[in-house]
């Protein structure tokens, strides 16, 4: 064996067992993969009404592009269509306790944390609900809406909902 | 199907007001209100009309009304304070006349800010509006630059407890937006309610192309003009006693 | 024509790292000032709603229109064929690079929502000069690229000229691109002025040439180079030229406005009861930046001298800062113009002349710009060969090698 092979050898084992140091330290700090992973929503407040304005599926992975969808519509046409605007949703998800979407348990903020995902909204949108109690339930679901909006909906829908099953809220 | 309240009101009202009122004679702001999904047209264009005669010195109405209804920090340092709407005092230079008129952005149909907004945040809305789209405003300021009426102001710090109406923070550009979200609801600009029932009923909104609405009729009948009218703006807001 | 040798710096030295060192610390101190800005927000800088752009964006305007002029060095030999500028075209080229990116770093950092910087890539109103100029900003860069590498790569040189006239066109664009943010501006007295494109063109000229002159000086005095005289009478005298142009513009400009009536408010302003900026134009602009240093590159014993001449290039920089200092921050001092013929009074400085103090902060953020700049430059000299080993009178200009031999002949 040459010398030069043998600083190949010896780096591969170097490598090989950096690897499994890593792996099993990671094995040992998140207690091996038997232990389930916790949920985002321990604690969270999910909303005053019994049903969100889509099946939760759908939110949880489409809500950033109805809300932006919704965004651009409200600002430069004047659409205010309740369905998906974002005061809409805080009316709903604002935790009564704390009045706000934000904080630890908010409904916002703690998945977003949980995701690792920053939000602005909050920066210049309020995290408080505005509106009385009533009006913000899941009536809105059907209230009217843009046919743009309900276009890109049903879209979705269709196509996520023939893939993946539908969980509610646990 | 089921409304929430106010949109139950909004859409109701403008069905009876046009089924129970004679033709000709309707109930401008009730009768004039979208429903909400439709978008906004250029069949209608929004101003105000300002009749400087009746605008009292020492009266800030409209003022207090905006820096209310849009939640506009006060506890800060006058030159970054920001002020949709001001009054300012003119005195002529040659006959010493006094007057107090209201300036806000003037709603032109060809905005400066407009034009040189780099990303198309600063905006006219088809009814007239000129807006600030908060989203893609990066908060460089050239429209401040550019506004021949000084009506804009740039969040210098950071906001808590804005309205939920009237989302606004740190870095972006704003100004005067006639109260959109309630002009979207059918109502009138917090600034013309408020100069109605305690100032001096100086200030008249509507719909400049409708020539049922007030506004068109008496800028057809009366004088009024624009400020700066040189740079020909075709302002939404109008000024009478100038 | 000489074969010019172009070669890497050594760039080992103490001096060298520690240079480096010291520019490293302020691009730092930069980019926390900025941080510190942005996470506060505007309150804590002086600009104000009145005075909407300040330091920041007289730094980035500054950096910006060099960048345009220093790459006239490398146009003068690429388009208009004079052979003694030709070794000066790399670094020429490479500075325009440099200072672009600082002034453009600046500009940046500075926004309300600097975090957005995509937005601007991706969402454009065409209409608008800014929107322009990114993409004349982002095209300059990459065409003096092509341009240098095609002035690097021997097999690339027959395609100089060809790039060396793109860049040129390009370059006037660009600075006409950053006159016109001013100049299309119909609201305020200062601006609303076609003269202002030519006029950052004719600025670009002198200060890109001042900074060429310094750094050029700088480099070869630290590396121990040789610069001979031909070359840098050359560019003095092209400097003097530049200056006086721009004390023209200057002239013009304001003639212009003092002719009619109704700008004579804006010109008694700058003119005469300013304050800091009367003092700016006066002192700043017309005697530090112009006068003094024409006398000194235009004297026959001045203008031979070193470290004369450094001073000079380098008085025409003071005399830049001021001179747009004065074009943007004193032309928003100045009240609009809303209501002529009456006196106006509001609680939102209606009428009133804009107050402006820079902050710290604001100040640091320029600085950083500027050695984000020259350390890029001197780095870059490093590791390519930007200069050559030799700026002496025999190497740059062949009829004076001629004319030297005959010398040494007649003497031998």
């Amino acid at each position: 064996m040459t010398h030069h092979n043998k600083t190949v050898l010896g780096a591969w084992v170097t490598a090989i067992v950096a690897i499994a140091a890593f792996l099993a330290a990671a094995y040992a700090f998140t207690g091996g993969p038997a232990k389930p992973v916790p949920s985002p929503l321990t604690g969270v407040f999910l909303g005053k009404g019994k049903k969100c304005v889509a099946p939760v599926a759908i939110m949880r992975r489409y809500h950033m592009q109805f809300l932006l969808h919704q965004r651009d519509l409200t600002v430069h046409e004047g659409i205010r269509t309740q369905r998906f605007l974002l005061t809409n949703c805080v009316d709903c998800h604002a935790d009564p306790k704390t009045n706000s979407v934000l904080g630890k348990h908010g409904f916002c903020a703690s998945c977003h944390a949980y995701a690792a995902v920053q939000i602005d909204c909050f920066s210049c949108h309020s995290p408080h609900p505005q509106r009385e109690q009533e009006t913000a339930t899941s009536a809105i679901a059907l209230a009217p809406q843009h046919s743009r909006i309900a276009e890109m909906v049903s879209k979705t829908m269709v196509t996520e909902l023939q893939s993946e099953p539908v969980d509610g809220p646990k | 199907m089921s409304l929430d309240r106010r949109q139950f009101l909004a859409v109701g009202g403008a069905v009876l007001a046009s089924a129970a009122l004679a033709p000709g004679m309707r109930l401008v702001e009730l009768a004039e209100a979208r429903s909400p999904d439709q978008a906004v047209t250029n069949a209608q264009r929004w101003g105000i009309l300002v009749d400087t005669t009746r605008c009292a010195e020492g009266c800030s109405a409209c003022v207090s009304a905006c820096n209310k209804e849009n939640g506009l920090q006060q506890n800060v340092r006058l030159d970054i304070r920001p002020q949709w709407i001001r009054t300012v005092t003119l005195q002529d230079e040659q006959t010493g006349y006094v007057q107090t008129l209201p300036m806000m952005c003037q709603h032109c149909e060809e905005p400066p800010c407009a034009d040189v907004c780099p990303t198309g945040a600063s905006f006219r809305r088809a009814d007239g509006i000129v807006l600030v789209d908060r989203h893609i405003c990066i908060g460089c300021r050239y429209c401040m630059m550019a506004c021949p009426y000084k009506a804009r102001s740039f969040v210098h710090e950071n906001l808590t407890g804005q309205r939920a109406d009237v989302p606004r923070g740190k870095g972006t550009v704003e100004g005067c937006n006639m109260c959109v979200h309630r002009v979207d609801e059918g109502r009138i600009p917090a600034c013309v309610e408020a100069c109605n029932y305690d100032g001096g009923k100086a200030l008249t909104f509507g719909d400049m192309r409708d020539p049922a609405s007030e506004i068109a009729k008496r800028l057809a009948t009366q004088q009024s003009e624009e400020i700066r009218p040189n740079l020909n703006l075709d302002t939404g807001v109008r000024y009478q006693g100038l | 024509m000489k074969f010019t040798d172009f070669r890497e710096i050594e760039g080992r030295s103490l001096g060298y790292w520690g240079l480096l060192g010291f520019l490293g610390i302020l691009i730092v101190a930069g980019l926390a000032a900025a941080y510190y800005m942005e996470s506060n927000g505007h309150h804590v800088t002086g600009m104000n709603n009145q005075i909407v752009w300040g330091i920041p964006h007289v730094f980035a305007v500054f950096m910006i229109v060099s960048a345009s002029g220093v790459l006239n060095v490398a146009s003068i030999a690429s388009v208009f064929g004079r052979a003694m500028y030709k070794p000066l075209a790399r670094l020429s080229g490479l500075l325009a690079i440099t200072l672009l990116i600082g002034g453009l770093t600046v500009l940046v950092l500075d926004l309300g929502k600097p975090d957005r910087l995509i937005v601007a890539m991706t969402t454009y109103n065409f209409k608008s000069i800014f929107a322009w100029n990114i993409f004349l900003y982002t095209g300059f860069m990459v065409i003096v690229a092509v341009y240098l590498w095609m002035m690097m790569e021997r097999r690339m040189n027959v395609f100089t000229k060809h790039a060396g006239m793109v860049a040129f066109l390009w370059r006037l664009t660009l600075t006409t691109g950053t006159g016109s943010i001013f100049g299309f501006l119909i609201a305020r007295e200062a601006y609303d002025s076609a003269l202002l494109a030519p006029m950052f063109i004719i600025m670009s000229f002198s200060f890109g040439l001042a900074i060429f002159i310094l750094y050029t000086m700088a480099a070869y005095n630290l590396t121990g180079r040789p610069l001979g005289d031909a070359i840098l009478h050359r560019l003095k005298n092209l400097l003097g030229v530049f200056v006086a142009a721009v004390l023209y513009f200057a002239l013009v400009y304001h003639l212009t406005n003092l002719y009619m009536t109704a700008h004579h408010a804006f010109e008694k302003f700058i003119l005469l009861d300013g304050g800091v900026y009367t003092a700016l134009f006066w002192i700043g602009q017309v005697l530090i930046g112009g006068v003094l240093p024409l006398l000194i590159l235009f004297n026959g014993q001045l203008g031979r001298s070193r470290p004369m001449i450094a001073l000079a290039a380098a008085l025409v920089l003071v005399g830049a800062f001021c001179q747009v200092y004065v074009i943007i921050v004193g032309g928003q001092a100045f009240p609009l113009i809303i209501f002529p013929g009456k006196i106006v009074s509001s609680s939102f400085f209606d009428g009133a002349i804009g107050q402006y103090r820079p902050s710290l902060p604001e100040v640091m953020l320029g600085i950083g710009g500027v050695s984000l700049a020259m350390a890029m430059t001197t780095f870059a000299i490093k590791v390519l060969p930007f200069l050559p080993l030799s700026l002496a009178d025999e190497d740059v200009d062949p009829h004076h090698a001629a004319a030297a031999k005959g010398t040494e002949a007649a003497h031998a």
